[in-house]
């Protein structure tokens, strides 16, 4: 199951999606707004995405895993637009017979996901700049309105 | 033809628009579709060369032939999760 939502993730809800009788394992990664990244600090995070595409990306990404691990089932949410401070912004849940196989299709999807589904975060920086973060370019600040 | 490029993040605030359009040779390819952005809009030029181009929502190559119907975006580096 993958999704893409606007509104708060409820994780205990991400988590019922994938329980099963069938599995002996379930595991839960939750990706929360950081407050520091070294000596900067955010205040809120936005983020946006190319929709159809991402949704694209993230089912391809599902149904990978499922090629590669034995998983009963897995679920991949993630949130849209604006997030305070501690707020999950993804959440990615994986239930499997036994532990190794959720554990390290879990590991397996965040890591992709970060590189490859087109969804962007921007900073909202405590001095009032702002930046979209793309991994291996200049800092494009701009001023928040 | 005429192809419309969906921007997204960085590349959208410094083209201050959400899509472009730009002319290239019938039977044109990515790689002169990257040419021909470069060229119309200098302000996208330190960013561009990090981009991928998504052609019909997946990850196109460079000699990937476009064609005027084509879903076509330019995707700067992701930063999701």
């Amino acid at each position: 199951m993958i999704r893409l939502t606007e509104k708060p993730i409820d994780s205990q809800q991400v988590l019922a999606q994938v329980q099963s009788h069938r599995a002996g394992a379930v595991v839960l990664f939750l990706g929360t707004t950081r407050e520091f990244t070294g000596d900067r600090q955010t205040s809120s995070l936005d983020y946006e995405c190319y929709p159809e595409m991402a949704e694209q990306k993230l089912l391809e990404l599902e149904n990978e895993a499922r090629t590669r691990w034995e998983i009963v089932d897995c679920a991949i949410v993630h949130r849209l637009g604006h997030l305070e401070l501690g707020e999950a912004s993804v959440a990615i849940a994986v239930s499997s017979a036994h532990r190794q196989n959720a554990f390290e299709a879990g590991q397996w999807l965040i890591d992709t996901m970060k590189a490859v589904v087109p969804i962007w975060k921007r900073e909202n920086w405590s001095d009032g700049t702002a930046e979209w973060v793309h991994p291996g370019t200049e800092p494009s600040t701009s001023k928040t309105t | 033809m005429i192809i419309a490029v969906k921007l997204f993040a960085a590349v959208k605030q410094l083209a201050g628009r959400e899509i472009v359009e730009v002319d290239i040779p019938d039977g044109g390819t990515v790689h002169d579709l990257r040419a021909a952005l470069t060229q119309s809009f200098p302000d996208l030029g330190k960013i561009l060369p990090h981009t991928h181009i998504a052609v019909d929502q997946q990850y196109a190559a460079a000699d990937q032939t476009l064609h005027a119907d084509s879903e076509v975006a330019c995707i700067p580096p992701v930063s999701g999760g």
